[in-house]
């Protein structure tokens, strides 16, 4: 039933990158993470705490997932973006141009140390 | 769509400095299950004082309000978001009373004594009236009893509809309006693979439905489906989507200089209309697709014809859009031309409305909403509300989620602020006035032995869950009578 990325024949489990998340009230998160995990695999197996986040799951029915690369990040992401995503992005809050699914984006070792903002409105809005 | 805007910044670790854990612990009452109520509270609980408690209230058996009763059968991933609502209900700062009618069992006014804090958050279960001559015919059913009857709301349980027909119109163009046509079209061994209701299994498999019209009274800009829901029905099995060239073609200049979502959504209805499909849609439609679909707008719904007991047609006013430039807020209006189109069904789907719980509570019978800023209701310290029933009936779940973290912000603000007073060594417990008034409430232990029955039932048909959709059998499988 999971629509979740994954790349097996990318998952090289002694190989660990990291990843930072921008949380909006401005604290920063960093973590490792392996190759091949997608990004909200990361965020909940890091119990990283961001209210509401991944709220289907990683089955593209939503738009929690919602994080903002920064260009040069986001044009080195492996996984395609396809209709479907677009779609759920097109309901997520503050969608950028640099915007995707966390669920549909799995760490490769060319991403090994980005920064990704997680958008104001998914957090409380203090 | 509603942008939140932002107050000034506040965090709840400066707050505790000056908040000793020792005071008087804010009482919350929160009054329905639904998304909002359950994030609503999560807010609360996550960024409130530690010793914040939350008594969640809901008429029925059963939590989660419409993702449970809403949330069409063949989209279980969108219903993933009962997990979450599972942790919260599970807080041991938390209690759930459910089978729990506010306003009849308790009143919201009992409430007010009993908590510091008050949320309003029950929703919008009734529907609004087309207003037209037929709308009593049977088979004039509102999407709202339909979507109730398939996923097992126990009011709607015993809907009485025909679809011995061949030809349907569902009247509305948000995405229930969509749900309800995707229902009526979808494969019936597709459909049992899903929690539908086997009620409504039978009615389906005995449907001859094969033409469904989507009838909106605006144009193609102004539709309220997502495109989501749009792509859903432009993908199904045995069943293709025909849409009429000449309703869509004039706007197709318009398209490249829309912003998204619109953009995207407009571009694939005219796609639909105007280019031949794609080879996805012709292998997934069949080689002479049994069924079909079409979106036609522009048309009011001037009456609804028949006789006695059946629906023959709905007669349409045809509308044209006012002025010369295309855009998403231009006004229709009639061209005074009239057509019918024969349907032996129709449904209508055009919005859902709150009710007033009681006598007493401010409410907008206008808008069918309580009139709130930012969830607080002006001249009620302390009464708050969220959801639907404080925004009226639209959105999705996130929207419903980011407007109910907004109202848990604004209640924490108010705290800080003592616009609130939070009363210490409260002796009087709701469990106390429902003991007296023998109210069989049902708690979350309960609910999980209820979702554990119905998943087995649901395994024994190959179905994920089969639900009980009777209050008292629901009852009965957690309490002796
Ligand atoms: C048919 C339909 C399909 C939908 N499908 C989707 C979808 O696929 N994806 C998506 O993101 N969104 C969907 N939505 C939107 C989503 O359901 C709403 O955004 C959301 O449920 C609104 O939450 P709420 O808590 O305000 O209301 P509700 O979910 O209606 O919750 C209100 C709760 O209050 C309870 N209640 C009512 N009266 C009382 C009372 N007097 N005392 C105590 N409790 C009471 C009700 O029983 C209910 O549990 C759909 C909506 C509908 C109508
Ligand atoms: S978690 Fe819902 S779309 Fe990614």
């Amino acid at each position: 039933s999971s629509q979740r990325a994954f790349h097996p024949s990318l998952a090289r489990f002694d190989q660990e990158v990291s990843v930072t998340f921008e949380l909006s009230d401005g604290r920063k998160q960093t973590t490792q993470a392996k190759i091949g995990q997608n990004l909200l695999d990361i965020v909940v197996d890091n119990e990283i705490d961001i209210d509401g986040f991944g709220a289907c799951e990683g089955t593209l029915a939503c738009s929690t997932c919602h994080l903002i690369f920064k260009q040069a990040d986001f044009d080195r992401i492996q996984d395609e973006v396809t209709d479907e995503e677009l779609d759920m992005l097109d309901l997520a809050y503050d969608l950028t141009d640099t915007s995707r699914l966390g669920c549909q984006v799995c760490m490769t070792k060319e991403l090994d140390g980005i920064s990704v903002k997680v958008p104001e409105s998914i957090n409380d809005q203090r | 769509m509603f942008r939140p805007c932002l107050r000034p910044s506040f965090s709840w670790a400066s707050f505790r400095r000056y908040t000793s854990t020792e005071g008087p612990a804010p009482r919350v009452c929160v009054v329905g299950s639904g998304p909002a109520g359950f994030y609503t509270a999560q807010h609360l609980l996550n960024h409130g004082p530690p010793q914040l408690r939350v008594d969640l209230l809901e008429r029925l058996p059963v939590p989660f309000g419409l993702v449970r009763f809403g949330v069409a059968p063949d989209h279980p991933e969108v219903k993933n978001v009962d997990h979450t609502f599972t942790k919260i209900a599970k807080n041991p700062r938390v209690q759930f009373y459910g089978n729990l009618h506010v306003g009849v069992d308790v009143k919201v006014r009992e409430l007010r004594q009993l908590y510091d804090i008050v949320i309003l958050s029950y929703g919008a279960a009734q529907d609004r009236k087309l207003g037209v001559p037929g709308e009593e015919l049977s088979n004039v059913i509102s999407a709202r009893s339909f979507v109730g009857f398939y996923n097992g709301l126990p009011e709607d349980a015993a809907l009485a509809m025909n679809l011995d027909v061949e030809d349907a119109a569902v009247i509305g163009i948000g995405n229930v309006a969509l749900d309800v046509a995707r229902v009526l079209l979808t494969p019936i061994d597709t459909l049992r693979q899903t929690d539908i209701t086997d009620a409504a299994l039978a009615q389906l498999s005995q449907s001859r439905i094969k033409r469904v019209f989507v009838i909106g009274r605006r144009g193609p800009l102004q539709v309220s489906f997502t495109i989501k829901e749009l792509r859903e029905m432009v993908n199904l099995e045995g069943c293709s989507a025909v849409f009429n060239p000449d309703d869509f073609r004039p706007f197709q200049s318009v398209a490249p200089l829309l912003k998204r979502p619109r953009k995207r959504l407009t571009e694939l209805m005219l796609k639909t209309a105007l280019t031949p499909p794609t080879e996805k849609q012709l292998k997934l439609w069949g080689p002479a697709p049994p069924k079909s679909w079409e979106l036609r707008l522009l048309r009011s719904p001037l009456a609804i014809l028949g006789s006695d007991s059946s629906v023959s047609g709905v007669q349409l006013g045809v509308n044209r859009l006012d002025g010369p430039n295309l855009t998403e807020d231009q006004a229709v209006v009639s061209t005074g031309e009239v057509e019918t189109l024969e349907c032996g069904l129709v449904l209508k789907s055009i919005g859902y409305k709150s009710v007033k719980v009681e006598e007493g509570i401010p409410f907008d019978e206008q808008r069918g909403v309580i009139p709130n800023v930012n969830g607080k209701v002006p001249d009620e310290p302390g009464l708050y509300c969220s959801g639907w029933l404080a925004t009226g009936p639209k959105g999705v779940i996130v929207d419903t989620m980011n407007e109910s973290y907004r109202v848990g912000a604004q209640i924490l603000e108010d705290l800080k602020l003592d616009h609130i007073s939070v009363q210490a060594n409260r002796t009087e417990e709701l469990r106390t006035l429902l003991d007296q008034r023998q109210v069989k409430v049902v708690n979350f232990v309960d609910w999980e032995k209820i979702d554990e029955t119905e998943k087995l039932w649901g395994a024994s048909k190959g179905k994920p869950r089969e639900k009980i959709t009777e209050v008292q059998s629901l009852i009965s499988v957690v309490k002796k009578p």
